[in-house]
């Protein structure tokens, strides 16, 4: 059973109070984008063996969008933040540089 | 190799049974193979036998990390149907499951193909026009199913309950030559095929990187050492990210858990498979007795083939209304596989950016049906560049938005 925090709220919640929203910090392309670009920000994910960067929901909570930064392998947690952010913020990169050196996952690492 | 038969067992018998062989060899690893498949599971070994079998391929590898069938083929509830609504779905499925008829004589192993019938239930308005929607699919594409009313799904599964409090049973798509077969042994079989066609199976050979010369594949790293080869495909359902990674592309596929449990063995009480979509379970009775059951998937990626406990509670929870015999059972043991979801819910057989590089994954929740008509598929796209079973499975369709929607047709993940 996951546990995350939500950062809004400050609540541990366990993974049945949340809903997972998939892969975060997707680049948005619409209308007159080239279709390589389109595909990619539909459909094509990082899938990382490890270090991963997701959106969830404090659905049976506050109600409000968050990002966690999550291990797929362990599944430990190694941090949750604002959904406003576009980037992992560095103490949360700090944190899982600390537990997973040499990290990457897209342009952030 | 030597032929299993009735004499074979006769004759061991009278000798102590000392004259039995391994069923397949592992030898070392050759410099250079033809073909490399990655991952020696259903899907991988079935391509390598397709590949010797139609195409006389046999300098070929395929490359295990673990052991041979010990990932999603040995962890999934062994139903083989074919009742799906889009075209080119319902074509590679019935051709995967009338090869599944004759698999134990093709292969001289017994595979244990139980063709007891599959019903899917109907629990709603919208299921009963689904499924009938799928029946009248189905018969312009010569698979035989047909939708039945409650009274017959009672006559076939007798401890079902129609007038559950939630979801009363209004129906249901019967297709009759559907069933089970044991999962193992359809790798076992595939591998010893292979084998005595003379192809290597490298087990405990984990693939670290992939090599590449001017955009087209040479060879992998593996644990064992490097290993060259001409084509390359890769096989490896759950991990098919991690290995397009070292390949050097992307894939438009999630790994997620997907959970199986079985209960204590029980005498026989239910002889057909039986799946309730809208409250998503799925159960059978394997020859040992025991309800061998299935849910849903887990909605966050996952590596670590546990998967999370209220999954369980909530397909449990729901089978119990259909089926309040079960209430009392205990549950022996519960599993989870990593399933590669893609952005349909259909698998992509296809090739990859790489050339000489192939990829066949996204079975999703739903492969094991799949393991012959999708190895079939596979070893003709990679002899001869082309398939017509596996045309509209190319990952290409996501970019162009032809997609196989049976997400849309099958209400859940399939």
């Amino acid at each position: 059973m996951l546990l995350l925090r939500c950062p809004y709220c400050g609540v541990d919640c366990d993974e049945t109070e949340l809903s997972p929203g998939g892969e975060a910090h997707l680049k948005r392309f619409g209308p007159g984008s080239e279709d390589a670009d389109f595909e990619g920000y539909l459909f094509q994910r990082e899938n990382p063996k490890g270090v991963h960067f997701e959106r969830w929901r404090h659905a049976n909570g506050c109600g409000k969008w968050f990002h966690a930064a999550r291990c797929t392998v362990t599944l430990e947690v190694f941090g949750t933040y604002s959904a406003q952010l576009t980037e992992p913020p560095q103490d949360i990169k700090d944190a899982i540089t600390a537990k997973r050196p040499g990290w990457h996952w897209r342009e952030f690492a | 190799m030597k032929r299993y038969s009735a004499f074979a067992i006769a004759r061991e018998a009278l000798r102590d049974h000392m004259g039995w062989t391994r069923a397949w060899e592992s030898p070392e690893p050759r410099a250079q193979y033809d073909v490399i498949i990655i991952g020696a599971g259903g899907h991988g070994l079935a391509t390598a036998y397709h590949l010797g079998k139609e195409h006389g391929i046999t300098n070929v590898a395929v490359i295990e990390k673990g052991w041979l069938g010990g990932g999603n083929t040995g962890r999934n509830t062994t139903i083989i149907r074919s009742n799906y609504l889009q075209d080119p779905s319902a074509a590679i499925y019935e051709k995967a499951r009338s090869l599944y008829e004759t698999l134990s004589q093709d292969l001289n192993y017994n595979v244990m193909f139980s063709p007891r019938g599959v019903i899917m239930l109907a629990q709603t308005e919208h299921e009963v026009r689904g499924y009938k929607r799928t029946a009248h699919a189905n018969a312009l594409q010569g698979v035989a199913t047909e939708y039945i009313g409650p009274q017959k799904v009672k006559e076939l599964c007798p401890i079902i309950c129609l007038d559950g409090p939630r979801y009363p049973v209004l129906g249901g798509l019967w297709q009759a030559r559907g069933g089970t077969a044991r999962h193992d042994a359809v790798a076992w079989g595939y591998a010893r095929a292979c084998s005595d066609m003379g192809m290597h199976i490298l087990q405990k050979c984990e693939v670290t990187g992939v090599k590449t010369q001017n955009g087209k594949v040479t060879g992998v790293t593996t644990s064992r050492g490097d290993i060259g080869c001409n084509k390359m495909g890769i096989v490896v359902a759950g991990n098919s990210g991690h290995l397009a990674e070292m390949a050097g592309f992307r894939l438009p596929v999630e790994s997620v858990a997907l959970q199986a449990l079985v209960s204590e063995p029980i005498k026989p009480c239910m002889d057909v498979v039986v799946m309730a979509n809208t409250v998503h379970g799925y159960m059978s009775q394997s020859d040992k007795g025991e309800m061998v059951i299935g849910g849903g998937a887990d909605g966050y990626n996952n590596y670590t083939q546990r998967g999370s406990f209220h999954h369980i509670e909530e397909t449990v929870r729901a089978l119990i209304e259909t089926f309040p015999m079960i209430s009392r059972l205990k549950m022996l043991r519960q599993w989870g596989g990593i399933v590669d979801m893609t952005g349909d819910r259909s698998p992509i057989i296809s090739k990859t950016p790489l050339e000489g590089c192939f990829i066949n994954c996204g079975w999703g929740t739903g492969g094991f049906k799949a393991i012959p008509g999708s190895g079939f598929a596979m070893a003709e796209l990679m002899a001869t560049g082309r398939s017509p079973l596996a045309a509209e499975f190319g990952m290409e369709r996501f970019r162009e938005g032809r997609f196989i929607d049976e997400s849309v047709a099958a209400g859940v993940a399939h």
